[in-house]
């Protein structure tokens, strides 16, 4: 990868997904906008960094399961849920929030598949 | 519509096992993904049912992990409850075109009183001057009874809960709800079955599939996988402005799945409806509460769409295909339910000039008052309502004080085991009022009792599971 030729976009213009819950469970699927960016979620969307992005809810585990046929992967983080939708002091008592927060990871793009991406086409600006 | 007869009823489907031959595709709406989803989903559904004029069958999914233990303890505070509180609301708007064009209803919408739900249906029809459907209640998977302790205390171990146990419930399978279809049963009500056999009991009843041929199980079951969450598959609960626009999300429509005898399926919806149903969608729900897709665990089989392909194949058409089956599991999967505590939940706004500072104040307070009396949560709503942590540490690291954060809405939770205990949260953040920073306003406060699920495996041949017909009490059975 050329890392001139490359940008810092937020996971969101590559990618779609949704949380679901069992119990103290979590799973978030991650799935491609287009198969020309799969090659990029699958290769830094790692279970290592979904772990290291919800470190303030310490899962204690997270396993990543992938689907290239549907340019998609799955993961599920136990432990995550603050005791789950009985017991979790936390509004959001099902985790539900938590795709929508995983797509604000940031990953380094090639600039030539932005055009792949959804959002707003001009190169997009971080803090 | 006049009263209908039972031959326009079993024209589509004769009562009677599937012939050896095979037979063309059944269409299966949904009308509902949970207890508490739109009543007026349905009406659509059945007016693309009826102008389909194949065989069809309205489900309607209404049970989550806790809606079981709540219709256990409505049915203790009166016996003629336990079933889905929306149930006549859900079947007043279609009930008599389901009846008059043969169109079967399966649900579990029976809960922990399938019976009751039945004799709240005959009421309902004789109200809307119907004759009494045909109904077939699925049996077995209330653990309730004395005799299923021992086995249930010795799988849940060191797990088993030391308050009143309040529901136990297996997750059974799809083959009652088929032999009752099979039967004749217009409508077949369930309380605990797993939520795909919605659908996998009319695919294999309709298809003659046998049980243990895993594929075909399989793509029934995750025909109804994709069904169960009702628009969650047609974009409901997908939109994300200028990244994933629905069209008339208002009037979302609920899905209508084709299965195919080989157990291919596609995805629909009525013509006219707001929604969207395209690969995204359909991915989204496949992969929703899955773990590992390679095997997806249910009563009647093991599913596997780590191969399973989607496909656009018109508009608002997805077909799913490649899904594969593995032999069903030993054992059933069981929630047992347990009281649990009392949740007090407090509020208080602080906006204006240094608002975060008074609130991270108020936060101060109320954590010393009630130190060493259990786990305090705190939120800032308008800061963070659900992201940060019940210990605090996403609060600890914001500024001392900011100007974008101007209207901070302090939100208190804790758990204790009696309603008095729990009630002091209450009195504290109320105080806050005189004794709290300057200027918080508009307290709520709420309490509530809390249950507790543990989930357990029990051998399936533990479980006997079945149907039998209702009949209105002084019928005899």
């Amino acid at each position: 990868m050329n890392i001139s030729a490359s940008m810092q976009v937020p996971l969101y213009r590559l990618a779609h997904g949704r949380t679901g819950d069992k119990g103290n469970r979590s799973n978030i699927s991650v799935i491609a906008y287009h198969p020309a960016l799969w090659p990029v979620i699958a290769q830094q969307v790692t279970a290592e960094r979904v772990a290291a992005h919800f470190a303030a809810r310490a899962p204690s585990h997270v396993a990543r399961h992938v689907l290239p046929q549907l340019q998609a992967m799955n993961f599920v983080l136990d432990e995550v849920l603050e005791g789950g939708v009985n017991s979790a002091l936390n509004l959001d008592t099902h985790g539900k929030a938590l795709a929508f927060d995983l797509l604000q990871m940031q990953v380094l793009l090639p600039a030539d598949l932005l055009i792949h991406c959804k959002g707003p086409q001009e190169l997009p600006k971080f803090r | 519509m006049a009263t209908p007869t039972s031959d326009i009823s079993s024209a589509r489907w004769p009562v009677g096992p599937a012939p050896s031959t095979p037979r063309g595709a059944l269409l299966v709406g949904c009308g509902a993904g949970f207890s508490g989803d739109r009543t007026d989903a349905a009406r659509p559904v059945v007016d693309a049912l009826m102008a389909a004029r194949e065989p069809a069958v309205l489900i309607f999914e209404t049970l989550a992990e806790r809606t079981l233990a709540l219709a256990q303890l409505a049915r203790e505070r009166d016996p003629a409850a336990g079933f889905e509180p929306l149930l006549a609301d859900l079947l007043r708007p279609v009930l008599a075109d389901c009846l008059a064009h043969g169109i079967r209803i399966v649900s579990n919408f029976g809960a922990a009183n399938p019976a009751g739900a039945a004799a709240c249906i005959a009421a309902l029809a004789a109200e809307l001057g119907l004759r009494v459907p045909r109904m077939a209640l699925v049996q077995g998977d209330d653990l309730m009874g004395e005799e299923h302790r021992a086995a249930l205390q010795q799988a849940c171990g060191d797990e088993w809960p030391t308050a009143r146990v309040v529901s136990a419930n297996a997750y059974i399978g799809a083959q009652p709800i088929a032999l009752a279809l099979e039967q004749g049963a217009e409508i077949v009500i369930a309380g605990r079955v797993a939520d795909p056999a919605l659908v996998l009991g009319p695919a294999a009843a309709w298809h003659g599939w046998a049980w243990d041929d895993w594929d075909l199980l399989a793509r029934g079951t995750m025909a109804g996988h994709l069904l169960e969450c009702g628009s969650q598959v047609s974009g409901g609960y997908f939109a994300d402005p200028g990244y994933k626009d629905v069209p008339d999300l208002a009037h979302v429509g609920f899905p209508i799945a084709r299965i195919e005898a080989d157990g291919r399926c596609t995805i629909g919806k009525p013509a006219g409806t707001g929604g969207v149903i395209n690969s995204q969608t359909v991915k989204e729900q496949l992969l929703y509460e899955v773990h590992d897709p390679a095997a997806y665990l249910t009563p009647d089989v093991v599913a596997d769409i780590s191969q399973a392909m989607v496909t656009e194949v018109g508009p608002d058409l997805v077909r799913l295909d490649g899904v594969r089956g593995h032999a069903r599991p030993s054992h059933l999967k069981v929630n047992v339910c347990s009281e649990r505590g009392w949740l007090a939940e407090a509020e208080i706004s602080y906006a204006g000039a240094h608002a975060l500072a008074r609130a991270q104040l108020a936060r101060q307070v109320i954590g010393t008052r009630l130190a060493g009396q259990g786990l305090l949560r705190c939120d800032f709503i308008g800061v963070t309502s659900v992201l940060g942590d019940d210990h605090g540490r996403w609060l600890d690291h914001l500024p001392a004080e900011s100007s974008a954060m101007r209207d901070v809405r302090v939100r208190w939770a804790w758990e204790q085991p009696t309603a008095r205990a729990a009630e002091v949260l209450l009195r504290e953040v109320n105080a806050l009022y005189t004794c709290g920073p300057g200027g918080g306003g508009g307290v709520r406060t709420q309490l509530r009792s809390r249950l507790s699920t543990v989930s357990c495996l029990i051998a399936r041949d533990s479980v006997e599971c079945g149907w039998r017909w209702w009949r209105a009490a002084g019928e005899g059975a």
